[in-house]
């Protein structure tokens, strides 16, 4: 039995002055596992998500935090792969892994009564706790992954996005997933799998998510459970290193697909970034908030340039992209390029307009109730919180934090952060060299 | 401004709302529905889980009401459905939608198009009234049509030109069929949408747009008699009219199986295999729920047939899915699509897919594989109830293809009642002369430098 080190429960009324609620609460266990849990019993389910600090970062060899992931329900200790699909499929109820940058994840949907939910989270506990790697089926799924990659890279938008993702991150860890390549897979072996799940799947390193139809004390005894196998064993993992300054550059790819799909970022924006409201709500006026959006108004609304034109910042513990992403037929790729340099040099220039701020603002705050309107939206909060050890009364302050911005805040981050010549580019399917 | 994407097997399994199996008292409230006097039908369903709700506009047209040389009209118009009234300037909708803190947007199919706002339950009147305003109301300029065009060019070529499933389907189904409306894909063809003319999409919302061709459905933290009265009032106003005939357009019986070859751009080969098989048209068909539940036990979750036996043992297949959809407007197939493995071919794979199917029809399956599937089934009515823009998609689906969201019940227990001999008999009726294959053949792109050997222009910017 682990004693908690301590609790703590938070009531955050979202919609101030409406009824409904979302109570998260938070504890510790004696081995360092976090474990955050919102009781809803409105539907007799429960979402549960394990997080470890094994995602893609922490590969020491291409496609290894991948593979871990998703080959724990592929045979353990005692239950070979079918035992495990058809334990699954009799139960109802589905367990996934994969892994991201950041992290490594299991999810598991059961229905919460106790016949359902018991063997389900045994067999969870199983899986994390006793996996096998069997040599037969690991062969068979680096076949398979080596199959799905060039199954992918048929499609050009996934050649771009990896492109993009080398260029901003030659050499950081955030880059790992987008240097996998065939034979980066083909020789990964099964120690590899066995050294890097004994590594990173330790209680210290994990964050339990609870959300539904169960009581505290079941959601107690099930986060010890499921983590009661595994041991903290050996030094712990060294810091994910800052993500040095990128000399900005350009790709060019020719292909014979339709579209040109073209990329620009740059390395931006961390979670803990103190002007993260000053950035976010900033995306929103230039490329993240749909139509109210000045890249969809110029590219797509005026000038018919593309069916899907955004810019998108992602928020990790080191500075996660900024990236702009639009595809094109190839013969207008380059006016359309430079309409986004234009429109992305005006914006940094001149900041959001108090009427776009304001409309960034009134959906921001507005829509924040749309994030979690269901468990399995809760439950990713849940984990993003918890990966990024962010305040239990996020929920609160997020709102508050944006509505607290002014026009000059955002431009001056804008400006300070962005430069449309710090940008790296890539044009998958250009037509020429210029 | 979306096209339906196709949808998975799990969400069709999600879609067919089936008896749970627990007391579902807990549970959000049965829907109420009201019928105006025009002809406009109001499903509310209540769901005071979070103080938001979604309110979804469905108008029964889709592609299928399509005739050659106008095809892509429903989604064309679709997305000219933004481009503003006299009183709501283009742009408008959304921004004030969006202003509301309410995300909202559309998407067409076969059988139908859908609009829908998801906001905070308080800003529901609003959506409302900008629907029935867009209702009737749609006054867009041909510049704006114009570049619209443009813009579904290039959500085609993005969609479908450029993946190559999406060219694999549009294969299938313009092979399979010769006479049938289903033929068309719901984009429609590039050289359809670069003859549209603005005129063919005024003409097309006036015939179609009409309250007694539309279903209002409402799934959130609402009064479902409130909502009733709000739309009552915003939609009331409007007369029924009399709808275009829809002429049959019955597919003649094919005369054996067909064969085709795509080649496009891809690193690997697939396969895709569908064959023409009845859907609900009532609800005491007996086939389609054999149908459903052969596509359960061949692909339904990874324990399924296919999964096991191609994927995991022989490993002649990547992946694999089937697709069969119980009840739609539209002429239905029961397909299956695989990726073979690397030194698999495609007529391998076909052969495997056939064995399988032979064991099902000789042998039929056994009890414990069946109630697999039931659990699976009455399982993924619980879940569904997680979400709701889930809940209100399958009541507007039944109640925009022939059916009633009370007919539920009745569909759930008649799927919960297949047995073996109904998965056998379903297993025999898929054959040849009712196939059409389709082999993608991958082209290499010529000229195409290994990734490895990007042209690097490094150290300056692009202007």
């Amino acid at each position: 039995m682990s004693v908690k080190r301590y609790v703590l429960a938070l009531a955050v009324l979202l919609f101030s002055g409406l009824a409904q609620a979302v109570v998260i609460q938070y504890w510790q266990q004696a081995n360092g596992a976090r474990v955050y849990f919102v009781e809803t019993h409105e539907n007799p389910i429960l979402d549960v998500r394990v997080d470890f600090d094994a995602g893609t970062r922490r590969d020491n060899r291409p496609g290894v935090a991948d593979l871990t992931a998703s080959l724990l329900d592929n045979g353990s200790v005692g239950r070979d792969e079918e035992e495990i699909r058809a334990t699954l499929a009799d139960l109802a109820v589905s367990i996934d892994g994969g892994a991201d940058t950041e992290r490594a994840s299991l999810t598991l949907r059961t229905l919460s009564r106790p016949a359902v939910r018991e063997p389900a989270l045994a067999l969870l506990a199983d899986i994390i706790a006793k996996p096998t790697f069997p040599s037969v089926v690991l062969e068979r799924e680096k076949r398979r992954a080596i199959d799905g990659l060039k199954q992918r890279e048929s499609n050009p938008g996934f050649v771009a996005d990896r492109a993009i993702g080398r260029r901003l991150y030659p050499e950081h860890p955030y880059g790992n997933e987008d240097r996998l390549s065939a034979q980066g897979i083909a020789a990964i072996q099964r120690q590899d799998l066995l050294a890097f799940w004994h590594t990173h799947y330790q209680p210290r390193y994990a964050v339990v998510s609870i959300v539904g139809d169960i009581g505290r004390p079941g959601a107690e005894r099930l986060a010890e459970r499921l983590l009661t196998g595994l041991r903290n064993e050996g030094p712990a993992l060294v810091a994910i290193p800052a993500v040095p300054p990128v000399t900005p550059g350009v790709v060019r790819q020719t292909n014979s697909a339709s579209q040109a799909h073209i990329r620009l970022g740059m390395p931006l924006i961390s979670r803990s970034d103190p002007d993260y409201y000053a950035l976010m709500v900033g995306n929103y006026v230039l490329g993240g908030g749909g139509f109210d959006a000045r890249l969809v108004k110029e590219l797509r609304v005026k000038r018919g340039l593309t069916y899907r034109v955004s810019s998108q910042l992602l928020p990790m513990e080191q500075a996660g992209p900024f990236t702009i992403a639009l595809s094109t037929r190839k013969d207008q790729a380059d006016q359309a390029l430079q309409v986004v340099h234009s429109t992305l040099a005006r914006f940094i220039d001149e900041g959001p307009t108090e009427v776009e701020l304001a409309q960034a603002k009134a959906n921001i705050i507005g829509g924040f109730p749309l994030r979690f309107d269901s468990n399995r939206k809760l439950l990713g909060l849940l984990s993003m919180i918890g990966a990024y050890r962010l305040p239990l009364d996020y929920l609160e302050r997020y709102p508050r934090d944006v509505a607290a911005l002014t026009a000059d805040q955002v431009r001056d981050a804008w400006r300070r952060r962005v430069s449309p010549n710090a940008l790296s580019t890539v044009v998958i399917g250009a037509t020429a060299t210029p | 401004m979306d096209i339906m994407p196709r949808s998975s097997l799990m969400q069709r399994l999600t879609a067919v709302a089936v008896l749970a199996l627990v007391p579902l008292q807990t549970m959000a409230d049965e829907p109420v529905e009201a019928t105006l006097d025009n002809g406009l039908k109001v499903v509310v369903k209540r769901d005071a889980r979070a103080p938001v709700a979604v309110s979804q506009l469905w108008y029964r047209v889709g592609s299928i009401d399509e005739v050659n040389g106008r095809t892509g009209l429903s989604h064309l118009l679709e997305h000219m459905m933004f481009k503003g009234t006299p009183t709501v300037p283009a742009g408008e909708f959304s921004r004030r939608i969006a202003a509301a803190g309410g995300q909202d947007n559309a998407f067409t199919s076969r059988a139908y198009t859908v609009y829908y706002q998801l906001l905070a339950a308080a800003s529901l009147p609003l959506a409302l009234q900008l629907e029935a305003d867009r209702m009737r109301h749609l006054d867009f300029k041909d510049d704006a049509f114009k570049s619209e065009l443009e813009v579904v060019r290039e959500e085609r070529r993005w969609r479908v030109d450029d993946q190559p499933s999406a060219v694999l389907y549009e294969s299938l189904y313009a092979s399979a069929f010769v006479v049938s409306p289903s033929r068309t894909p719901v984009i429609g063809w590039m050289d359809d949408i670069r003859h549209m003319q603005p005129g063919d999409l005024r003409q097309w919302y006036r015939q179609w747009y009409v309250p007694n061709n539309t279903t209002l459905v409402v799934v959130g933290d609402v009064d479902p008699q409130t909502v009733i009265a709000e739309a009552k009032q915003r939609f009331g106003g409007y007369v029924a009219q009399v709808l275009p005939e829809r002429r049959p357009q019955l597919e003649p019986t094919q005369l054996g199986i067909r064969r085709i070859t795509v080649k496009v751009p891809s690193e690997l080969p697939y396969l895709l295999m569908g064959w023409k098989v009845p859907r609900l048209q009532k609800i005491d068909d007996r086939p389609p729920y054999s149908l459903y539940i052969l596509s359960a036990l061949l692909a339904g979750q990874d324990a399924a047939r296919l999964p096991r036996n191609l994927v995991r043992k022989a490993r002649i297949v990547t992946s694999i899915r089937t697709d069969y959809e119980l009840f739609g407007r539209d002429d239905g197939l029961f397909t299956i699509m695989a990726m073979p493995a690397t030194g698999h071919g495609v007529a391998e794979v076909e052969q495997g897919i056939r064995r399988e199917l032979t064991r099902i029809a000789r042998d039929g399956v056994g009890e414990a594989e069946l109630e697999r599937v039931r659990h699976q089934i009455e399982a993924s009515r619980i879940y569904q109830r997680d979400s709701m823009q889930q809940q209100a998609m399958q009541i507007g689906r039944l109640e925009s293809q022939g059916f009633s969201w009370r007919d539920e019940n009745a569909m759930s227990e008649r799927l919960l009642r297949v047995g073996s001999d109904d998965v056998s008999a379903a297993a025999q009726s898929l054959i040849d002369d009712n196939l059409t294959v389709v082999a993608l053949q991958p082209l290499q792109a010529k000229g195409k430098p290994p990734a490895q050997a990007e042209l690097l222009q490094g150290g300056n910017h692009v202007r």
